[in-house]
């Protein structure tokens, strides 16, 4: 009888391990189904290659490579504000810091990851965007600095925290062994302690380029609704992710393919997100068995 | 200056660096929500929060969106607490090492890097399509429910992990079965961590918003939801709804609401965090 109800309780459980599989099973399906649909109206040529995406206007066209340069550019400048603050950060923390500190500020700076997105979105619009133009007064109402700036912040504790965690990791004698050549602190920790935990750093930052590409409600916020192949981070571009809110608020047939395009934009994200996750992941592994 | 000298300086200024930026974060932290306050304290009196939605700013109120975050926030809690956690004992006590297992954990680790407004896609097309929930609560706790689900699995695996093994071996020296020695011994011991992991997962559910809109949830909804197949709108949802209209009464409106979400995501972390103290002075 024990036995039975322990086979049971197992069988239940492991079902539950495996909705997780579904879930990836789920995304993959869904989103290729709808995409394979939509790629039989539009061609996978057109889709890369065309330098419009225009699917609500009459005009359509269907070129995925203006949402894609406005994530790249929003991307890049989060990730420019990201980087340096965050591993300057970690490396303050782990090599400088008092420990109490450390262990008040950690905490604190999380709480900036813990912040609702759209509250950052509110952020970017309403307090930076109007404190830039005062600056740069040609500087348009949405455009992808202010909300590139505010996602900057938002991954800020992504990089300080995994990094600090490797940095912290990585064993004491090292440290000791380069003092006692008479190196100073900064000298340790750029030529030793850094080298010794790069694995880990890496890890972060493609963590947060996953993070920043994948990003929503600061763009669909701030960045503007306006898919537009440019560079230039003063006006007001569309992201991927913002495409897909936008068909998302208006009344969008289902089955149209207005409706599909939304999921061909969302497999490209998942893509570019699912590549990133994966060599985080491999780095990871790789990592871990190098300090066992 | 000799060589040993400028090194020391450099040391020095590197360090001037390290806390300017480490306080760069805190302090805009600190402005925006100084900024927030400034622009929505005023606005939060009793009506706020009873109040239907209306066209005119000032009669406003976040009535239906509250409603329906705290529906979507409690049918989430049923649906992810008991699979998360039952997934995680699965794969910490059950799971034999194995290609099976390596794979299931790739999976997790790769699904907690999903962008949540994919989730928001997997939503609109399984529950809202297929199985015809419409844009409904319970539609939207599911989604979020699969969102979250990492979160806790790899919460729940690490505080298990934490339970020394001392525990385990007492209890099987007693007789007891493997589920009598997980569901007696390592779950209660390792409830301060599920729970602060399950409370930072919901507060990070409380503030999405991307997902929900994908799946349908409304920027207007007349009514707070009275069962889990209505329509409905979340705070998140309603704020951004706010802040997309020119208006100056409306952004002082999503100030105010940004308040009280933030109150509640505060709150939520702090209990996650006072836990998650509590818990781990207890093995040590």
């Amino acid at each position: 009888m024990r036995k039975f109800r322990e086979g049971i309780i197992e069988k239940s459980l492991f079902t539950s391990a495996l909705i997780t599989v579904a879930i990836t099973i789920g995304i993959v399906s869904v989103l290729a189904f709808e995409a394979v649909r939509f790629f039989k109206e539009v061609s996978i040529f057109d889709f890369f290659t065309d330098t419009q995406w225009t699917p609500l206007f009459t005009d359509k066209h269907y070129g995925i490579l203006p949402l894609l340069s406005g994530t790249f550019l929003t991307s890049a400048i989060a990730i420019a504000v990201a980087l340096p603050i965050g591993l300057s950060i970690s490396i303050y923390l782990s090599e400088y810091a008092p420990k109490s500190f450390r262990k008040t500020v950690k905490p604190m700076l999380e709480l900036l990851a813990a912040i609702p997105t759209v509250v950052y979105g509110f952020f970017a619009l309403i307090i930076v965007t109007p404190f830039l133009q005062g600056i740069y007064p040609s500087l348009s109402g949405f455009n992808s600095l202010s909300a590139g700036l505010v996602m900057g912040i938002m991954i800020i504790p992504f990089i300080s925290s995994i990094s600090e965690d490797a940095l912290h990791a990585v064993p004491r004698e090292l440290r000791e062994a380069s003092y006692g050549m008479g190196a100073t602190k900064l000298q340790t920790a750029f030529k030793v302690v850094v080298p010794a935990a790069s694995s880990g750093i890496i890890v972060s930052i493609i963590l947060a380029i996953s993070r920043a590409i994948g990003e929503t409600m600061i763009v669909a916020v701030a960045a503007g609704q306006q898919p537009r192949l440019t560079l230039d981070p003063t006006v007001p571009i569309e992201t991927i992710t913002a495409y897909i809110v936008q068909v998302s608020l208006g009344d969008v047939q289902h089955g149209s393919i207005e409706y599909r395009t939304i999921f061909a934009a969302g497999i490209t994200l998942f893509t570019f997100t699912f590549i990133l996750n994966t060599i985080s992941y491999r780095i990871r592994k790789k990592y871990q068995a190098n300090y066992e | 200056m000799n060589k040993i000298q400028i090194n020391r300086w450099k040391d020095q200024l590197f360090k001037i660096w390290g806390i300017a930026c480490t306080l760069i974060g805190l302090i805009l932290l600190v402005v925006f929500i100084g900024d927030i306050l400034i622009d929505g304290i005023m606005r939060i009196d009793w009506g706020f929060i009873t109040d239907l939605p209306s066209r005119k700013a000032e009669k406003s109120g976040i009535y239906t969106a509250l409603m329906g975050s705290i529906w979507i926030l409690g049918l989430t809690t049923i649906i992810a607490f008991p699979v998360g956690v039952a997934a995680a004992v699965y794969l910490e006590e059950y799971a034999e090492k194995g290609r099976f297992s390596a794979l299931l954990e790739i999976n997790i680790s790769n699904l907690a890097g999903v962008p949540s407004i994919i989730y928001g896609l997997l939503g609109l097309e399984v529950f809202v399509r297929i199985l015809h929930l419409g844009a409904s609560v319970l539609a939207g706790s599911l989604t979020l429910s699969l969102l979250i689900l990492p979160i806790i699995i790899v919460a729940t695996r690490e505080s298990m992990k934490a339970v020394p093994s001392t525990i385990r071996d007492a209890s099987y020296a007693l007789g007891a079965s493997k589920w009598q020695t997980i569901w007696n011994q390592i779950l209660p011991a390792s409830s301060g961590g599920i729970l602060t992991g399950v409370i930072l997962s919901l507060s990070r559910a409380v503030g999405e918003t991307a997902p929900l809109i994908v799946v349908g949830a409304l920027a207007y909804v007349p009514f707070a939801p009275s069962n889990p197949l209505e329509e409905f709108s979340v705070l998140p949802i309603q704020i951004f709804n706010w802040i997309s209209r020119p208006q100056h009464g409306f952004i002082e409106n999503a100030a105010a609401a940004i308040i009280i979400l933030l109150l509640v995501t505060f709150m939520m972390n702090g209990v996650a965090v006072y836990y998650r103290n509590k818990w781990q002075k207890k093995w040590k």
